[in-house]
């Protein structure tokens, strides 16, 4: 039986009405049109699906949609600058070239961001322990490191409030 | 890897969760985190007719306090137990486990009742439950009842739970007072955050002259659930844990084991890792109890 839930998406009071097997990474990209966050493994090993909910990165593919009722999600989009422009970390991803292929990419920036927006000065290891979720099959963890180290360093001279934080 | 049609039920009390439980007759599952249960359910190795959602039941949620023990009700996020300073000051061996489960994506979401319940036996939460004798409630329209974690814990994936019960709180005991404390969760897995091969998880309590007066061990992955290495307890205690003691007596594991081959290692190296890493695990976590010791009278003295 199909339920009608009221959320948050990147600042915006949505809703809809969802079957309740819908996984919210289905929910984001195909009723929210949100095709940023990837779908891989679907069964919450890759990181690719991850998003903020609530202020923290979990696995979108490991929740329902019916369940993030009433509760606030920032999806990669939502890492963006007012103006539409690249955010501070997006941007460092594409300074370091810490993407290939771009898979993994959404769930690095949110993990990324759940880490700097608790942390802003972290170590190496902190960095490398936040991303530990995160599947890159194409080499890019040393970018991906130097990337976020840069985007740390950035943030810190310049605070930001990504869109999705102003909701 | 979508998971079958199921009907959804958000609980807002304890009441309502086991009311459903109770009328449902088996075919319904009690969602907390999800982090294994969304996972076995898109690959249909779930197929529940009815999720009963327990995130927003208050009265499952949350860490309490007294002076033997730390009770942490079921629902309560892996990430929260993370951060509690009472469970860093109250159960060391527990804030020692949490950083190995899982990764940060998932303990933000996943339980420690969850956890528990799924009864993946090479999870850390029940490693460190087993090594500290923890005790596990159940509730259901029936009533309560209390479990030692041995006999809640049956095989993988197998707990003592009936189908209309819901965890909803694990007790841990609180080291006893006036010992130095060093603790070890040590594990072997194919990378950071992934399931455990084999894991150990130590609890030492040294008095002033460096006797161990407290000892709490356990060993997964060499066994269908953890097991409480007894023997090895009773060999150590009163002794200094000089390194010849505690490799003799870690051997008194071994007989307590009972491990399969698979992908990952052969029954053999599962049991003669379990042993060494245990042995090792026991002399870092002295080391750490004596730093601590010293520490202390450091302070005392400044």
């Amino acid at each position: 039986m199909s339920r009608k839930i009221s959320l948050t998406v990147n600042g915006a009071a949505l809703e809809a009405v969802v079957e309740p097997r819908l996984t919210l990474v289905d929910f984001l990209r195909d009723q929210a049109g949100l095709t940023g966050t990837h779908v891989g493994c679907e069964h919450g090993v890759c990181g690719a699906c991850s998003v903020l909910f609530d202020g923290a990165p979990i696995r979108s593919c490991l929740m329902f949609a019916v369940q993030a009722d009433g509760h606030a999600m920032t999806t990669v989009e939502g890492l963006r600058d007012e103006d539409g422009s690249l955010g501070v970390l997006q941007d460092s991803f594409w300074e370091t070239h810490a993407l290939q292929c771009g898979y993994c990419t959404p769930g690095m920036l949110i993990a990324a961001e759940g880490l700097l927006s608790s942390n802003p000065d972290p170590t190496d290891a902190e960095i490398r322990e936040a991303i530990a979720g995160n599947l890159c099959r194409c080499t890019g963890y040393v970018q991906i490191v130097e990337a976020i180290r840069l985007a740390a360093a950035r943030r810190r001279q310049q605070p930001v409030t990504p869109m999705g934080d102003q909701g | 890897m979508k998971a079958a049609v199921f009907d959804y039920s958000r609980a807002e009390s304890l009441d309502e969760v086991l009311a459903i439980l109770s009328d449902a007759g088996g075919e319904a599952r009690i969602i907390a985190g999800g982090q294994s249960l969304v996972a076995m359910m898109a690959m249909r190795l779930a197929r529940p007719e009815i999720l009963i959602d327990i995130n927003h039941v208050e009265a499952l949620a949350g860490i309490g306090t007294t002076s033997a023990v730390v009770t942490i009700r079921a629902c309560t996020r892996q990430a929260a137990a993370e951060k509690s300073v009472v469970i860093a000051a109250d159960i060391p061996l527990l804030a020692a486990a949490l950083p190995h489960v899982g990764h940060i994506q998932t303990r933000n979401r996943g339980t420690i009742g969850g956890s528990l319940a799924h009864g993946d036996p090479t999870a850390e939460i029940l490693l460190t439950a087993m090594a500290l004798r923890a005790e596990v409630v159940l509730a259901s329209t029936h009533g309560i009842r209390n479990l030692q974690i041995a006999d809640f814990g049956l095989g993988p994936m197998q707990t003592a739970a009936a189908d209309d019960e819901c965890l909803t709180e694990i007790r841990f005991p609180i080291p006893p007072l006036g010992l130095s404390i060093g603790t070890v969760v040590d594990e072997i897995s194919p990378k950071a955050g992934d399931y455990a091969v084999v894991g150990v998880a130590v609890e030492v309590g040294l008095d002033d002259a460096g006797i161990c007066r407290h000892l709490r061990l356990a060993a997964s992955g060499a066994s269908p659930v953890p097991v409480s290495a007894n023997p090895v307890e009773a060999a150590l205690l009163g002794s200094t844990l000089g390194s010849a003691d505690v490799a003799g007596a870690a051997r008194l594991l071994d007989p307590l084991l009972d491990p399969e081959s698979d992908v990952q290692a052969s029954a053999a190296y599962r049991r003669r890792v379990a042993v060494g890493m245990l042995a090792r695990a026991i002399e870092l976590a002295r080391d750490r109890a004596l730093d601590r010791s010293q520490n202390q009278n450091k302070g005392d003295l400044t």
